[in-house]
């Protein structure tokens, strides 16, 4: 996909007003755990967005076409599609519940009139068609139009059937299913540039597979060591590279990135590039190891970057530079000196996304209390915003929100003992061309436009 | 040559002094935060949080339905299943689920984001 945006893609953060554009989702306190949003993604063209949750289920919304008639319709994202995309199952022979959550969800770039999208759990990707049916066959010989069979006996007359137009039906349709790949769970699937392969990638292995064929995938990467006791650090996430089809990247727990070529060797256990950033040995704590491991890696539009978020910060590294990124972004140093009670609560091991804008000019990620950050590479600037029904006013711009760390609190900020650590947004995407982002806040989808768009 | 008087009290007085400043030395927030939670749990692991948590991850399952019965019946605190086959059914007549299998979930409930006019905007 191409790096240059566009309309209105320059700049980002500060340049641009955010506002508040629509919510999805049930307004009551008691949130079911099936409605909690486990994934967004827009298509290649951002028309549609699609969102999987905990329960198993996909939504998808499609942006409204301009209509002169209700100018504020414009740009709106309404349902377009949902399923069931997978079940709960158990697995009798280990005793094991397999979740029905929704891991990841990565469109295919569009070829035809319908869209086709991959979904995955821990264990099995699916493979989705999506189609729109707007016309209906009527005038049959052998059924009534409401469907009943007429006796044969009694057609003294033959008829061809015509096509009527009918009201849009959006069916969604599994075409492949890809099973009994993976032992452990899996994190991350990828969409080749090639548009004929995908990688999917769990704790310890990454496998590649023909979109066709659902028999046989290939491993490329195997981290298990022989004697698990000597284990040391799992596979985090993973990603193709947006034009080298042969390139493709793998975060760890340690905090590392290997960035493997499918053409030097059919089994990428050996890098061909190894990205780590020196630690300062003299601040080593029992907390280190935990809080550098990557939750999420992204590729620049480009292709000449990658980002990896770790649990306090956003780092950007440059494909050819090894031994340090490039820019490190603080997303909530204050939680630093709170990191005891972090662990004792689990959210020290929470993993939050992070999304580039089309440009490559700005990045996003989630943070706690429904905060959500945003930097500006251009400028360095960054923003805090909030997700919350409070500032849902149609077009209200979203002011932004500041953390005080100690002493004196000014008015309207908020303290660190204050923030709602169950609030936490892990999920965030950027639209491919325009300055429209969706972040999702447990149950909620909130979608935000910048105002001069 | 003594020493004049005083000079040994004030030496010690500054090695006291350097002592304290030592103590007073910044820890880094992350080793405060780690001594913070090594008080709470002094049984806590001397390998720094890496390898525990990568085991407890990856845990695949349970050998047999033995050790998962055993494991749930410890997590939920009740007696542990019996063994035996159900005395009240006659064999053959019914097939015998274990009886913490979980629910199966219907999947026809519609996503609260795709459904009604409640909270949408």
């Amino acid at each position: 996909m191409a790096g240059v945006a566009g309309g209105g893609g320059v700049g980002g953060s500060n340049d641009f007003q955010w506002c508040f554009s629509q919510v999805k989702g049930a307004i009551d306190e008691d949130v079911a755990e099936a409605d909690i949003i486990s994934t967004v993604e827009f298509n290649y063209s951002g028309d549609l967005l699609a969102t999987g949750d905990k329960g198993g289920r996909v939504v998808i919304f499609q942006r409204e076409q301009e209509n002169k008639s209700r100018p504020h319709s414009r740009g709106e994202y309404n349902v377009y599609s949902t399923f069931q995309s997978h079940e709960p199952e158990f697995d009798y022979l280990k005793s094991l519940e397999i979740e029905e959550k929704i891991n990841k969800i990565r469109w295919l770039p569009q070829q035809n009139a319908a869209h086709f999208l991959l979904s995955t759990n821990d264990k099995t990707i699916k493979l989705w068609k999506i189609s729109e049916r707007d016309k209906r066959a009527e005038g049959y010989n052998l059924k009534d139009e409401d469907g009943r069979l007429r006796d044969p006996f009694r057609i003294t007359a033959l008829r061809v059937p015509i096509l009527k137009p009918m009201d849009l039906m959006v069916e969604a349709s599994p075409r492949r299913i890809f099973a009994n790949a993976h032992t452990y769970h899996i994190n991350s699937i990828s969409v080749n540039s090639d548009h004929e392969t995908y990688l999917s990638a769990d704790d310890l292995r990454i496998n590649l597979w023909h979109l066709e064929i659902t028999d046989r995938s290939f491993n490329i990467v195997d981290i298990k060591p022989a004697n698990m006791e000597e284990l040391t650090e799992v596979i985090t996430a993973a990603e193709f590279h947006p034009h080298h089809c042969n390139v493709f990247v793998y975060s760890s727990s340690k905090g590392t990135i290997r960035l493997c070529d499918m053409r030097s060797s059919a089994l990428c256990d050996r890098h061909s590039k190894f990205f780590e950033e020196p630690e300062d040995p003299s601040s080593r704590s029992f907390f280190s190891e935990i809080i550098s491991s990557i939750s999420d890696v992204k590729f620049s539009h480009s292709g000449r970057y990658m980002m990896t978020r770790d649990y306090l910060s956003v780092k950007v590294w440059d494909l050819n530079m090894e031994n340090r990124p490039v820019e490190t972004y603080q997303v909530h140093e204050y939680l630093r000196s709170k990191l005891c009670s972090l662990y004792e609560n689990d959210c020290i091991f929470d993993k939050f996304e992070c999304c580039w804008n089309g440009s490559d000019s700005a990045i996003m990620t989630g943070s706690y209390n429904n905060f959500f950050r945003m930097f500006d590479r251009n400028t360095r600037r960054d923003v805090t915003l909030e997700a919350s029904r409070e500032s849902s006013k149609p077009r209200a711009v979203l002011k932004p929100r500041k953390v005080c760390t100690g002493g004196k609190r000014k008015k309207d900020e908020i303290s660190v003992d204050s923030l709602d650590f169950n609030k936490k947004i892990l999920h965030t995407a950027w639209h491919p061309m325009e300055n429209i982002i969706a972040v999702a806040a447990t149950n909620n989808l909130y979608i935000f436009q910048d105002k001069i768009n | 040559m003594a020493a004049p008087l005083g000079t040994g009290a004030r030496a010690r007085e500054t090695g006291h002094e350097k002592q304290d400043m030592q103590e007073k030395d910044p820890i880094t927030p992350e080793r405060a935060e780690e001594l913070k939670l090594k008080a709470k749990y002094p049984s806590l692991g001397q390998k720094p949080g890496g390898s525990d948590f990568l085991m407890k991850r990856l845990q695949k399952g349970y050998f047999d339905s033995g050790d998962y019965n055993m494991a749930k019946a410890k997590m939920k605190n009740k007696q542990l299943p019996s063994t035996g086959p159900d005395k009240n059914l006659v064999t053959g007549d019914h097939i015998p689920t274990p009886q913490d299998l979980p629910q199966r979930k219907s999947s026809l409930v519609t996503s609260k984001l795709a459904g009604g006019t409640h909270g949408q905007v």
